[in-house]
């Protein structure tokens, strides 16, 4: 018989469940995501980090776990929220259970619940704190488990990137990545909790990615003298990213090609000087259509994001911080019009709010990537075209 | 883009009467095709011979033609119509080939007609299998490696490459027809000779085998501005080797990661681009490989498909109508999604569930048919089952499918039966799952059942779930909250529970409900609550909340048929839709409960809410409960979805639930053999002598004082289910035997069987009041064919007035007699002038939708009304759904004729050895499906009818004619008729001399026996086998000649001709070639039918 569990939500709810996972407490804001395949990618992705994940596909842990699909060095959701564990994993590629996995790595989750029912709660409210309670702590007084989790600090002010990033930097050689040939460009990425699979999809089209850490400054990254600059994704809030929103801007005084992939699309409207705020219950999943402005087609695209940037809708725009020139939002989510990407008419840089690297999702808009690449090849044209 | 402007009016081709491989669905995607193309305005003009699909109701279309869709009439309906477009894609392989020979012969550009939702090269790239398997390499994937043939020759040298076993699959034909899987060269040559002869164009594809694979098929929609979206995964429970159709399939997929459900995300998007399905919807299939993850494409379909229907309703998303949309130049993000309102289509379904769909086969009805599973489709329809886990899922959905034994059995296993199980389950069957189960539960590993099904290990660990969760109810000292609970959340039923306990069902519900363990409703909202819904269409779960809204007004609810069986069909489907659709218009709030994926009724928007639930006792008094705390409930329809409901009213009634129409009380008195012989004696009226036996003693007693031939079936059936004509007391004994469930609830009904009498169907309303006569059909064939597999005619063509009159007044008598307040459908039977009744079945029949069309008058709408207390007199004077002055019973002159015709799936089953089950037709129903005709005269709207049917009846030709002794003398004016006509007569012994010595010229040819004589010359057999005979006419005689019967009759089946078994239906066979050669066919819209019908009424009344 597993232990008991208790899912305690800021506002008193509470539901109940049993342990799946390690045992005791976890605390975090619950979010929930609706993709139905890729829970070790989402449970790997450091943007989850001090979040509790519900899922809303009742079946998890069916594939098991293998080292091949994680998206970073470990688990970095602060608990899990499922309905109906596995008991036995079934595919080829499966290595180990999730549940395992979760114990190993000390990952407090809850089983039994009806995830559905969080969801609509957390829809309705909004995202909010919560805890999971198993095994003894479970059967502390409600009171003060309840306490416990309205104690914990909002995610909104929080800074968590420099946390989630490497400490040390390293370089993704195309070579090792299917590429046959010289590398076409170097560029720097600045990891505020970036993905495996983002660098992959950069080496695998022929570009060397410098990963470097959240707290790299512009004269270092300069130094490793690339041919664009990218922003990963990341956890925490992005009003709390001034030394990054610093880092962009100056890359972009420099003139050089910027690409964002959430956080740092979030960095990109904040450098450009727009605001940011956080989404009632945020973007989590991998079903979410998107329309690119500039060919009228929607992308199926993966996402995470509880935080959005403030930028109007409607044509390109003077950017706030009037050296940057106009910008456009590129990218809007068709479910509700919130900024999914932001295009600089006279600079070269863009982002996107939403993953084009997947993992887990769909793979629509991996032609970001190309674009990010042929924009780096304009510039460097344009360049050498200035320099005759 | 917004939609195109140019389009003005489309005609949409149906998919015909509903056959194994291609069913309701169809009626399900082209209703809503139709609704979209109505409301943007078009013109809309329709083709179906099916009359009883909702989509031929003719406020559907602007111009609805039930006519059959083969591409002269499809032809003559342009001509004269002269529409924008064709939209074939919504209408099955049918539609799809009618438009490619549309094309190919020059109409389409003739007539400057386009073709919309599909473009003919991506039609014959999606469904030339050489050309496919290009498609699949431009797309970096792999397909089956494979051989197209078009001869046996090649089959052969084929096989050198590819070995044994192979898959064989006939190229364009539906639902796997003609498929087979060959483990030897014998094998070889029998599938690929079948293959050759069912494939229009003469081709089949031999492939390695990719048999115990895992399979997988992806749904998807592209938009003309390349946006494409997966719809939904689905994954086949039981692996490759068993077609999609006959599998129990799970949604989404279940043991797939993310990398490899993106792989075959990507496939498909490549695939559908490639192939340039440009507007609409397409499935396409895989294979993988379970120890190395290879990935196959198997195919693809380039239309909307059986399980784009199932997807729909798995997922929320109107697969069909947004692909009409589509096809009228929207893009995907313009169109709304009708659940969130405020999300678009462009996006793809989140599901917080699973679905879990059920095959229901019918081998009962054939039972020299081989019951393996390949990938020919056999089943006939199919339940869909919605939880929050896959236990839950499961269960339902084998509760929804209705049948004894379909629910896991969890008693103990014999662990020494084990090895039995293990080796049974290798072969699949439809007893494959319980063999698993079973075997499981005896003790089998999963490891071991793996290796035996290849059945995935994480399904076969959740069959052990099962059975653990089963050993704890079972060792459970009372009925706890824990224990309880637990079961329930994976899907046992309170009578699996009894079982378990030794309580009785009643028990366990009584204490569970008093423990408050009670189901909650969810929504399928298609973004796993990302998103508000806004359309109430609910599943249960034993979950902690409850998503039902308050409803203001109490609402109607209507029980519907369950999965598609034959004998029960979309007929019921019909009148269930109709009911809902005229108390939504009368102001009620209607709640449909049914758990077939196929039906119109199960689409989200056509109640005003919708429980996708099995139509258990248990489930519907759950459903009845929550409707009563969320609002109010008015009360239950339970006569107009067939057996399902009826057999509930009793025990509804018992719970204290209303219910609407005919009482429960008087659904009984027609059931009971002696209350219905007294309704009978007060009306002086009379049945066949007949009597009730439990026992075989008392059987024969009844026999011997009736007098053979008796007819004999067990009570409280439908579709004729065991139903026999017994003429010797030896075969009474055998059937006594047989039947093995003989008990005082149960006993066998007896009747004196009438020889030559012409039987005749009646439905009709009643109100207490007034009767309203729908129609008499008076049937071709003579009483003893069952009334579903026979044709039909209606007005009546030989019964004279006085005995129609006779009809209307037993009719009133009986409806009066039984209390009757809706529906009543009677069968009498006229013999030396005599009028029996042989019985009164107080629901929805069905040939409601077929009397319906045929006179139009919508009469299932009539009687939801009449349930909730409309007299008919108001049906005629103020809701005008009756016309105002009289009724289908007195037709006038100028009335069209409408023919019904069964359609039969005898092409469909094998025996052991590989040859076609026998075609002929019984007092037990074997239909699956039925075809309208209609015309000014008899003789041309039987020829359409048989035309529907797929068996056109040839206008030059061979005829082979050879007939019992007892038909010798009736069949001679005939036959001389189509001598004269032109045709050549073919005949054998017997038969040849009493033709010659009628100055009838045959050409002789040698009997089955004679074999192939020294010159050359073929048997019989070997002539139909070649395509000489243009049409079979064979009646059955007894003993020996029995065996030539049925080898030319299964020739007849094997090569597709016309094969007619009974003297009443050749006789109008021949009045209908005549017509055929005399006159050119018109076709008629039924709205056209409806003005002279109503200007003949306006006549005969003034």
């Amino acid at each position: 018989m597993p232990a008991q569990a208790l899912l305690v939500l800021e506002d008193g709810r509470t539901f109940r469940g049993s342990s799946y996972g390690a045992q005791g407490t976890a605390l975090g804001e619950a979010v929930f995501t609706t993709g139905m395949t890729g829970y070790q990618e989402t449970l790997t992705d450091p943007s989850y980090a001090r979040q509790l994940i519900v899922q809303t596909a009742p079946h998890i842990g069916n594939t098991g776990v293998n080292l091949a699909d994680n998206e970073s060095a470990k688990i970095w959701a602060a608990g899990y929220v499922v309905r109906d564990a596995a008991r036995r994993p079934s595919n080829w590629r499966s290595e180990g259970t999730l549940d395992d996995e979760l114990t190993t790595q000390g990952v407090v989750g809850i089983q039994g619940v009806d995830t559905r029912a969080i969801t609509r709660h957390l829809r309705e409210r909004g995202t909010m704190k919560a805890g999971i309670f198993s095994g003894e702590s479970a059967a502390r007084p409600a009171a003060e488990l309840l306490a416990e989790v309205q104690a914990q600090p909002s995610m909104a002010g929080l800074r968590l990137a420099e946390e989630v990033s490497v400490k040390e930097a390293y370089v993704v050689e195309p070579a090792d990545h299917g590429w046959d040939g010289e590398p076409i460009f170097d560029i720097v990425a600045l990891d505020l909790g970036m993905k495996a699979m983002t660098p992959h999809r950069f080496a695998e089209r022929g570009v060397r990615v410098h990963v470097v850490p959240a707290t790299t400054s512009f004269d270092e990254a300069r130094g490793l003298n690339p041919d664009g600059v990218f922003i990963s994704n990341g956890p925490g809030d992005p009003a709390t990213a001034d030394r990054q929103v610093g880092f962009v801007r100056s890359f972009l005084d420099a003139g050089v090609p910027y690409f964002g992939i959430c956080f740092g699309n979030q960095i990109l409207g904040r450098a450009l000087g727009f605001g940011t705020y956080k989404l009632r219950y945020g973007h989590r999943g991998m079903n979410q259509p998107v329309m690119d402005r500039s060919t009228g087609k929607v992308e199926i695209t993966s996402q995470n994001h509880g935080f959005a940037v403030d930028a109007p809708l409607d044509g390109p725009t003077q950017a706030p911080e009037e050296r940057f020139g106009r910008v456009e939002v590129s990218h809007i989510s068709l479910n509700d019009q919130v900024v999914e990407g932001l295009s600089a008419l006279d600079i070269p840089a863009f982002s996107v709010q939403y993953h084009p690297e997947a993992a887990a999702g769909p793979h629509d808009a991996a032609y970001l990537f190309d674009r990010f690449i042929k924009l780096m090849t304009d510039y460097k044209t344009a360049q050498s075209q200035e320099n005759k | 883009m917004p939609k195109r402007e140019d389009l003005k009016s489309v005609l949409v081709i149906g998919s015909g009467p509903i056959v194994i491989g291609q069913a309701a669905e169809f009626d399900y995607s082209g209703t809503q095709a139709l609704r979209v193309l109505k409301e943007e305005g078009l013109r809309v003009i329709l083709v179906n011979s099916n009359p009883a699909t909702i989509m031929t109701d003719p406020e559907f279309a602007d111009a609805t033609y039930v006519e059959p869709i083969t591409p002269e009439v499809v032809e003559k309906i342009i001509a004269k119509e002269r529409p924008d477009a064709v939209l074939p894609t919504l209408g099955g392989q049918t539609a799809l080939n009618t438009a490619i020979a549309l094309d190919k012969n020059g109409v389409l550009a003739k007539y400057n007609v386009e073709l919309i939702g599909a473009n003919i090269a991506a039609i014959e790239l999606g469904e030339d299998r050489e050309k496919f398997k290009g498609v699949v390499e431009r797309c970096g994937a792999e397909s089956a490696r494979s051989h197209i043939i078009h001869t046996l020759d090649e089959a052969f040298a084929a096989a050198e490459d590819l070995g044994y076993p192979m898959v064989v699959r006939p190229s364009f034909t539906m639902g796997g027809l003609g498929s087979g899987l060959a483990y030897n060269p014998e094998d070889l040559e029998r599938i690929v000779g079948q293959g050759l002869q069912y494939s229009p164009t003469t081709e089949v594809l031999l492939e390695e085998s990719i048999l115990g694979w895992k399979e997988y098929e992806l749904e998807m929609m592209r938009d003309k501005n390349d946006n494409v979206v997966v719809v939904c995964s689905i994954e086949n429970f039981d692996p490759v080797g068993v077609h999609t159709g006959d599998s129990i399939t799970v949604a989404p997929a279940m043991t797939l990661t993310d990398r490899e459900y993106q792989n075959l995300r990507d496939i498909s998007i490549a695939v559908i681009r490639e192939v340039g399905v440009d507007t609409g919807g397409c499935n396409i299939q895989f294979a993988i490989e379970p120890d190395t993850g290879r990935v196959v494409v198997i195919e693809m379909n380039p239309r909307v498909s059986r399980s784009s229907a199932l997807a729909s309703k798995a997922t929320g998303f109107a697969i069909a109508k947004i692909a009409t949309k589509l096809s009228l130049g929207y893009t995907l993000d313009e169109i709304p999604n009708d659940i969130t309102q405020k999300t678009p289509a462009s996006f793809e379904p989140a599901l917080d569930y699973v679905v879990v769909k059920v095959p229901r086969f019918a081998f009962e009805k054939f039972p020299a048919a081989d019951p393996t599973l390949t990938t020919t489709m056999k089943s006939v329809g199919e339940a869909m089952a919605i939880g929050r886990n896959f236990t839950e899922a499961l269960q339902k959905a084998l509760r929804s499918l209705e049948q004894k034994g379909a629910s896991l059995d969890f008693s103990s296993v014999n662990a020494l039966d084990v090895p039995d199980l293990i080796e049974a389950a290798k072969r699949p069957t439809t007893d494959r799952l319980a063999q698993v189960q079973r075997a499981l539960l005896g003790g089998g590993t999963i490891e071991e059942l793996y290796a035996a099904t290849g059945i995935d290990p994480w399904y076969l660990d959740q069959l052990v779930l099962l059975n653990e969760v089963s050993a704890t109810i079972r060792k459970s000292t009372a009925l706890t909250p824990e224990m309880l609970k637990l079961a329930k959340r994976h899907g046992f039923s309170d009578a699996q529970i009894g079982a378990l306990t030794n309580n009785s069902e009643a028990v366990v519900r009584g204490v569970r409900q008093a423990l408050n363990i009670r189901p909650v409703y969810k929504t399928v909202d298609t973004c796993a609550a990302e998103f508000a819904a806004y359309t109430p269409y609910h599943y249960s779960s034993y979950d902690e909340e409850d998503e039902i809204a308050l409803h203001e007004k109490p609402s109607v609810i209507i029980l519907g048929s369950g999965p598609n069986r034959i004998g029960q069909g979309i007929e019921f489907d019909y009148s269930c839709v109709h009911a809902s659709m005229a108390l939504r218009k009368a102001g009620y709030e209607t709640v449909m409960v049914n758990c077939n994926p196929e039906t119109v009724s199960t689409d989200y928007d056509v109640s005003t809410r919708l429980y996708f639930e099995p139509l258990t006792l248990e489930d519907v008094l759950e459903i009845i409960a929550a409707e009563e705390r969320t609002g109010g409930v008015m009360g239950v329809f339970v006569q107009l979805g067939g057996q399902t409901p009826l057999k509930l009213a009793q025990e509804l009634a018992d719970a204290g639930v209303p219910i609407l129409g005919t009482s429960p009380e008087a659904i009984d008195l027609a059931e009971h053999r002696g209350m219905f012989s007294r309704v009978l004696d007060n009306a002086g009226l009379i049945a066949p002598k007949n009597g009730t036996a439990v026992s075989f003693n008392d059987a024969k007693k009844i026999a011997d004082e009736i007098g053979y031939p008796v007819l004999v079936r067990p009570s409280y059936v439908l579709g004729g289910r065991g139903m026999e004509i017994v003429y010797d007391e030896a075969n009474l004994s055998r059937y006594i035997k047989n039947a093995t469930e003989i008990t005082e609830a149960h006993p066998v009904l007896i009747d004196r069987f009438l020889e030559d009498a012409i039987e005749i169907d009646v439905d009709a309303l009643f109100d207490g009041k007034d009767m309203y006569l729908g129609g008499i059909m008076e049937h071709i064939e003579e009483a003893g064919i069952h009334s579903g597999d026979s044709a039909c005619v209606l007005p009546p063509i030989t019964l004279g007035k006085d005995v129609q009159e006779r009809v209307r007044k037993a009719t009133r008598a009986i409806a009066e007699g039984v209390g009757v307040r809706g529906l009543i459908n009677i069968q009498f039977a006229l013999a030396a002038d005599i009028l029996y009744v042989l019985e009164a079945n107080p629901r929805a029949s069905r040939t409601v939708p077929f009397v319906s069309k045929a006179t139009g008058v919508q009469m299932a709408k009539a009687a939801a009304l009449i349930g909730t207390g409309v007299s008919i007199a108001h049906l005629r004077s103020v809701h005008h759904i009756l016309p105002e002055v009289g009724d289908g019973g007195n037709l006038p002159d100028s009335a069209p004729v409408a023919v019904k015709e069964a359609v039969m799936p005898f092409a469909r089953f094998r025996t052991v050895e590989g040859h076609v089950v026998d075609s002929l037709l019984g007092p037990e129903m074997r239909s699956t499906g039925e075809v309208m005709g209609i015309d000014k005269h008899f003789d041309t709207a039987f020829a359409k009818s048989q035309a529907g049917a797929n068996n056109a009846l040839p206008i030059e030709g061979k005829i082979f004619v050879s007939v019992a002794n007892r038909d010798k003398r009736s069949i001679i004016m005939a036959v001389k008729r189509l001598s004269d006509l032109g045709y050549e007569i073919v005949s054998t012994g017997g038969t040849a001399d009493v033709l010659r010595r009628n100055g009838i010229e045959s050409t002789i040819v040698r009997k089955i026996g004679e074999g192939v004589s020294e010159t050359g010359e073929g048997t019989i057999v070997d002539l139909i086998n070649n395509g000489e005979i243009a049409m079979i006419f064979n009646t059955p005689s007894g003993g020996e000649a029995r065996g030539d019967g049925y080898e030319i009759r299964a020739a007849a089946v094997s090569t597709g001709k016309p094969c007619i078994t009974t003297v009443a239906e050749f006789n109008v066979a021949v009045q209908a070639m005549e017509a055929l050669r005399t006159y050119e066919w018109d076709v008629t819209s039924l709205q056209e039918h409806a003005k002279v019908l109503a200007a003949g009424l306006a006549e005969q009344n003034a």
